[in-house]
């Protein structure tokens, strides 16, 4: 499905990763790994388009996601650091402007069932600034379940989840993979997968290396 | 594709509601500006109207001018800038359903208010028919120009500055052309080309300002 070959990213003239290849098919779960700095972030923000790469591209169904922009993005769904929450909008309007940007019609019931199952069942009319910083990650969970996209890139999706809220993001990815689709993530918590999952680990390059210790 | 751009304009539209001190700044400090000029000058009528139509188009301008950093400032800090990035849908209609909701939000409240401060200002009946004119089809160029603008600055501190410095030079045409029709309505001359010039400059500033400001907001995204 999603296809890298020799990307190469620099950040404010610091090579971070050089020559990466990997791909990434249907039902597969791979985790970035990496230490601080090492270029997570960065990397996922070039598999979803968000960020030029320095070289190399990246493939959505054998096509360069740059011209099939349209195609890719109706089946990818990123949730990144910042958590998109509006202070002054529900929580039910915040999903829904969420679902709106991708043009999705998601009957009222089964906006109630996502928001039940994470956690948010009788918060529906309370607004964005009320909620604690782990509320709003989960309005975040409950747009990645009715997005109904096949691959999801999440960055750091446990940061300010507590233990249900870890263990209900791993069996998320559980039921997602189970259906068919595709995750990337990044964590530095430790989460317990009980499937199958590759990692490509991001390693420090030192400055002038032109290879580095990328290994997949 | 059309729903996407009436739901977002009905967001931001909402998120204003919600807010209403922030709406009203841009209102507030046009209605101020214009209302300290013949306090600071000379308040007789000849005066007043010799003046009015630069002074009210000048404020209205920087009205929108101090405006525009909220343009798109909300979504880049919570990240929703990303998600519209990543939307399925066109970015120029999202662009242009913000865009859209920014002038509803200022630009449409100034044309709104502008013949009570043409009254202020003595001005004619007719120059202030054509100072409505003026207004409502220079306003919404200023929010589109204004968009490019944003985006390139939205991801630098303080970039309000860079912003002005950016923008400026593009307004100055409309500026000078706006007032320029309300001072030739008191004379009582034909104002069709200078209307007909800012209608031109809109549709322009309609179809290129939101590609613009599309691809400005991918760079600005590529940090």
């Amino acid at each position: 499905m999603l296809e890298i070959q020799s990307l190469e990213c620099v950040r404010d003239d610091r090579l971070l990763f050089s020559e990466l290849s990997f791909s990434l098919g249907e039902a597969e779960v791979l985790q970035i790994e990496g230490p601080n700095g090492s270029g997570k972030t960065s990397l996922l923000r070039i598999l979803c388009g968000l960020r030029l790469p320095e070289a190399g591209r990246v493939l959505w169904q054998g096509e360069s996601i740059r011209s099939n922009r349209e195609d890719f993005y109706a089946s990818m769904v990123y949730i990144g650091h910042l958590p998109c929450i509006k202070a002054d909008l529900t929580v039910l309007e915040n999903v829904r402007a969420l679902l709106d940007t991708r043009s999705l019609t998601v009957t009222g019931e089964a906006t109630e069932a996502a928001l039940a199952k994470v956690g948010l069942a009788s918060y529906e009319d309370v607004p964005g600034k009320a909620l604690s910083s782990g509320q709003r990650r989960r309005i975040l969970l409950a747009f990645v379940e009715l997005a109904g996209a096949r691959l999801w890139v999440l960055d750091e999706p446990l940061t300010a989840l507590d233990v249900q809220g870890v263990a209900l993001m791993e069996s998320m990815i559980l039921e997602h993979r189970a259906a068919g689709g595709s995750v990337v993530f990044t964590t530095h918590h430790g989460m317990q997968l009980d499937c199958e999952m590759r990692s490509v680990r991001l390693g420090r390059i030192a400055r002038s290396a032109g290879q580095g210790e990328n290994q997949c | 594709m059309l729903k996407a751009y009436y739901y977002l304009l009905m967001r931001d539209l909402r998120l204003a509601f919600r807010n209403r001190h922030e709406l009203a700044n841009p209102l507030i400090f046009f209605v101020l500006v214009v209302t300290l000029f013949p306090l600071a000058v000379t308040p007789t009528t000849e005066a007043l109207r010799a003046m009015a139509p630069g002074v009210i188009w000048v404020s209205a301008l920087l009205a929108v001018l101090l405006s525009l950093d909220r343009l798109f400032k909300e979504d880049f800090d919570d990240g929703s800038l990303d998600q519209l990035m990543l939307s399925p849908n066109p970015l120029v209609i999202l662009v242009l359903a913000k865009v859209t909701a920014h002038w509803f939000l200022t630009g449409l409240p100034l044309v709104i208010i502008a013949p009570l401060l043409g009254m202020f200002m003595a001005l004619p009946d007719e120059a202030g028919a054509v100072l409505i004119y003026s207004l409502l089809l220079g306003t919404p160029v200023l929010s589109l120009i204004g968009a490019i603008g944003v985006s390139l600055t939205v991801a630098v501190n303080r970039g309000g500055v860079l912003l002005s410095l950016i923008v400026l030079p593009l307004y100055i045409p409309i500026l000078i052309f706006g007032a320029n029709a309300v001072d030739v309505a008191m004379d009582g001359l034909p104002v069709r080309g200078q209307l007909l010039f800012l209608a031109a400059v809109l549709v322009l500033a309609l179809s290129l300002a939101p590609l613009a400001t599309a691809v400005a907001l991918r760079i600005t995204a590529s940090r």
